[in-house]
């Protein structure tokens, strides 16, 4: 029996309707996961993977 | 990168060494705020707010100092990634948001970097930033010469 936290309260995982899903493009990757009761949201996640990082190009003049 | 943050690299305002170093933060921002390149420090305007949130957000765990490579004589990398991701356990956070800024609370919470994504929204649950692979090609910030 797994239990999920909601807004209710820890709950058993086979009481609520399970939605996944996934945004995979070229700045991130992430999974999502909600738990629904009747029609009401009551338990979202979400799992975020940066893939554009922060680049700062460093340059020093030359003398020549 | 914020712009500001480049210009405090040439004052030595961040110490990004493990231990010893500073002490950052991440802080996230709803769809509505402005988190940008010209941000300059942390501002609780646009922060999240919900059950199980702290203004200010939580701590980025430092546990591997600044690296640096030469690609070549003329060129080379030096990068930092926070060592685990940046989590927010047990929260609900129903507005929309989709950007967090990494500022340095020891320094004036001066801001680092804004990092954005899709929109999210969390409801008694687990919200996680998973850091990408600290190399020269892959880390979350990087400083490069070419």
């Amino acid at each position: 029996m797994a239990l999920v936290t909601t807004t209710k309260g820890e709950m058993d995982e086979s009481l609520l309707e399970k939605k996944e899903g996934v945004v995979d493009n070229d700045s991130e990757y992430t999974t999502w996961v909600e738990y629904w009761l009747d029609g009401e949201l009551v338990h979202r996640s979400a799992h975020v993977q940066l893939k554009k990082a922060v680049v700062l190009s460093a340059e020093a003049a030359s003398f020549n | 990168m914020c712009t500001s943050f480049m210009n405090e690299l040439m004052t030595a305002t961040h110490n990004f060494t493990t231990g010893t170093g500073n002490t950052f933060k991440a802080a996230l921002y709803l769809t509505t705020a402005t988190q940008n390149a010209a941000t300059t420090a942390y501002s609780s305007t646009g922060e999240v707010s919900g059950t199980g949130y702290s203004a200010g957000g939580v701590t980025v765990t430092n546990g591997t100092s600044p690296l640096s490579t030469n690609t070549s004589s003329t060129a080379g990398t030096a990068y930092w990634t926070p060592s685990a991701s940046i989590t927010y356990t047990a929260v609900t956070l129903p507005t929309a948001f989709d950007a967090v800024l990494i500022y340095n609370s020891s320094a004036s919470n001066k801001a680092v970097s804004v990092h954005t994504f899709g929109s999210q929204t969390i409801t008694a649950g687990t919200f996680t930033l998973t850091m990408p692979a600290n190399s020269t090609t892959t880390a979350l910030l990087r400083l490069a010469t070419t």
